[in-house]
């Protein structure tokens, strides 16, 4: 039977092993995701990898709204999978995908997640290679939760680890922080703001593939996801038992992102990215680095925002554009917009 | 960001620094009160300290609405929130404040309470047009800021002729806060600061006119403030001017939105549909007369409080919390014996640490590098 994929909705049937399920894996899933490892309709993926490191990665994505500008949750499934393998330095090669469906759930937009996995993923040649699909019963889930897991290869000299960060080095950014989490506030329902955000949401592997040519000798790179570049930092700082030293200056935020942020009262180095990266490296290949990453579409706005230096407390602080000086505090949860 | 970065101006900043290291006499103390939490949460996130000379020290006053709600006031939210069929809203940041057992908004939630954060009073208007079948209940807190637009909606509410919208009315008043502070010294014939940084959107409603009063009476020079840190650097000079001089005036530096008489229309809104208590109990002030208001009778089919049955509890701060000596500027948040270990924006034991505008959340997120080197230091000398 033809699945109504413009107005027919997810059925607890879908999940249950039997005949609807498999409809709905030849009819929504292969088309899209079709590769030969997913042909072959295994339990499993039968892979081949180079004689390297293996890197593997996870990422559970539940967002809301699914649809935001700049992105969906499908995208940023593989996208968030991607960069945590990328991170590391290593080729991302391969990924799986699981789906927590809510009954109810419109095939129509699973269709869109679906299809926008899979541009993704092909955008960045990292085919989906096995799944897994449940269903929830209404009001158990929301609407739909994506788990993916990403291998990739690393070569064998590469190690990028914080504690190979020392006292000296520079800190830097790809591009403008906060894009991705002020588009998925104003976007979120009952807010009504006119603006030109839009989410970061992308694959940085690319960008890292030029930037460990360039620089072999880079400490660190981290994604600023949840937490935004704070807590990121924090972390660095906490693991390499540094301190770090940021010029306010010189942290790209778009006007966009600081309008709203100012407006709800929110500092956009809280703020969550989905398509930037941070990157540690030796003070004597900062400018070569950056001029690199310059050079690349996804390290347009890059800049050497800080340094690292000696703190037996691990603080961050930042420079204020201002003159003065401050604490980056690693906040215990997600900052709430102030009253006035 | 137009209109914004102009007033964030490292170049200027620089110029009105030197200008208030001349003025300052090097032979005298100058102890400048910001009022508002906002003006606070501007020092510490550029760094002000940093720009002023040692003898010109900021004291941060009791302008967070969030930090001078007493713990009873949270109690009776949690407790609205958590009845059945109900929608509470309130303002992203009362949710996280505890209450009695640690309680909060957010945990009453997490059990099932129906609690929405709004960006607007507004917002409870369209909730509740949205859900006839449920009781929604606003949390109005804040200052003369705030009150305005919760006047719209009790007026947009009447006109709608809503049924399901309520009010817990929890607006307080700047002038009784700064008496609170200046008055008790006055008793005790003591000056516990010698210039006030006034409250700026507060003042947008409010105007500068009531402030002439407690300049005169109490001798203190007042300059209603910006909350840009230019507009807080710009008025740290003129107050050190007049301190200089001798002179207590009620100066405005924020002309760019604040006049003699305020906004008459949101003033005349708010004696509307408000009236003064005859008390209000302030975190960290104590009870205060005429200190806070509450939705007039005629409205009292909109009044929270007078709608439904809230418990009466006694609950109280800890003991050892320094916040009323902070709030009144005597102490550093720094000079409390709690500061740090164990209260903390985590584990809050006090008010002045639940708020981003309180004074010891601002001292911790964003000054914390000082003490805990001076930490070191004092433990090196012993």
């Amino acid at each position: 039977m033809a699945l109504d994929l413009k107005n027919g909705c997810i059925e607890m049937a879908h999940g249950s092993g039997g005949r609807a399920m498999s409809e709905l894996i030849d009819q929504l899933f292969l088309p899209a995701f079709d590769n030969e490892f997913l042909q072959q309709k295994n339990d499993q993926a039968l892979l081949t990898l180079p004689g390297y490191r293996i890197v593997m990665a996870t990422d559970s994505h539940v967002v809301s709204p699914l649809f935001f500008p700049g992105g969906d949750i499908g995208s940023l499934s593989v996208h968030g999978t991607i960069n945590d393998v990328a991170m590391s330095g290593a080729k991302p090669l391969y990924l799986s995908a699981s789906f927590i469906l809510e009954e109810g759930f419109p095939l129509s937009d699973l269709q869109r997640i679906v299809r926008s996995m899979a541009k993704a993923a092909s955008e960045c040649q990292t085919p989906i290679v096995t799944g897994d699909t449940k269903v929830v019963e209404k009001g158990h889930g929301d609407g739909i939760y994506i788990n993916t897991t990403g291998i990739g290869v690393v070569p064998n000299e590469l190690t990028l680890c914080p504690q190979n960060i020392q006292v000296g080095d520079k800190v830097l950014i790809s591009g403008s922080i906060g894009d991705h989490g002020t588009t998925i506030l104003s976007a979120r329902q009952d807010m009504d703001f006119a603006s030109e955000l839009a989410s970061d949401s992308q694959a940085l592997h690319d960008l890292v593939e030029i930037m460990v040519a360039t620089c072999p000798t880079i400490r660190c790179m981290r994604d600023p996801t949840r937490g935004g570049l704070a807590a990121t930092l924090n972390e660095l700082s906490q693991s390499a038992h540094i301190g770090m030293l940021l010029d306010e200056v010189h942290i790209p935020v778009k006007p966009s992102v600081a309008a709203t942020s100012e407006l709800l009262g929110l500092d956009p180095m809280y703020i969550a990215n989905e398509g930037k990266l941070v990157a540690v490296c030796p003070a004597d290949q900062a400018e070569l680095l950056l001029t690199q990453m310059r050079l690349h579409p996804k390290g347009l706005d890059a800049a050497i925002i800080g340094e690292v230096i000696e703190d037996s407390n691990n603080f961050i602080q930042l420079r204020t554009a201002f003159g003065g000086k401050r604490v980056v505090d690693w906040r215990y949860a997600d900052p709430l917009p102030r009253i006035c | 960001m137009k209109y914004i970065s102009e007033f964030r101006d490292g170049e200027l900043a620089k110029n009105l620094s030197k200008k208030i290291a001349l003025a300052a006499n090097t032979n005298r103390e100058y102890r400048l009160m910001e009022f508002c939490g906002g003006h606070t949460h501007t020092i510490f996130r550029y760094g002000i300290p940093d720009l002023l000379p040692a003898n010109v020290r900021m004291l941060h006053g009791p302008g967070c609405p969030v930090c001078v709600l007493p713990m009873k006031r949270i109690d009776a939210a949690i407790e609205l929130a958590l009845r059945p069929n109900t929608i509470l809203c309130s303002y992203g940041d009362m949710l996280r404040v505890p209450g009695t057992e640690k309680m909060s908004l957010l945990k009453a939630k997490s059990q099932g309470a129906d609690v929405r954060m709004i960006y607007s009073p507004a917002d409870c208007l369209k909730i509740a047009q949205d859900e006839p079948g449920k009781q929604v209940i606003f949390f109005a807190v804040g200052f003369e800021t705030t009150t305005p637009p919760t006047a719209v909606i009790i007026e947009q509410a009447l006109q709608l002729k809503l049924k399901n919208l309520f009010i817990f009315c929890n607006h307080v008043l700047t002038p009784p806060a700064i008496t609170g502070i200046l008055e008790p010294a006055k008793q005790a014939n003591k000056k516990v600061l010698d210039g006030l940084i006034g409250p700026g959107h507060v003042s947008v409603v409010t105007g500068s006119a009531p402030y002439d009063v407690i300049a005169e009476k109490y001798q203190v020079p007042i300059t209603i403030s910006g909350f840009e840190p230019l507009d807080i650097l710009q008025s740290i000079l003129l107050l050190v001017k007049q301190i200089n001089q001798g002179s207590y005036l009620v100066e405005n530096q924020y002309t760019r939105a604040v006049s003699a008489e305020g906004n008459m229309k949101a003033q005349t809104l708010m004696s509307e549909y408000f009236e003064l208590r005859d008390k209000f109990e302030w975190r960290g002030l104590g009870e205060m007369p005429l200190s806070a208001i509450q939705i007039k009778p005629a409205f009292k089919h909109l009044d929270a409080e007078r709608c439904f049955p809230i418990t009466q509890k006694t609950s109280t701060d800890n003991k050892a919390c320094e916040c009323p000596a902070v709030l009144t500027g005597q102490k550093k948040p720094t000079e409390c014996k709690l500061f740090n270990n164990p209260c903390t924006p985590e584990n809050p034991l006090g008010s002045c640490m639940v708020s981003s505008e309180g004074a010891c959340a601002a001292y911790y997120t964003y000054r914390r590098s000082d003490f805990i080197s001076s930490d070191i230091t004092s433990h090196k000398e012993h």
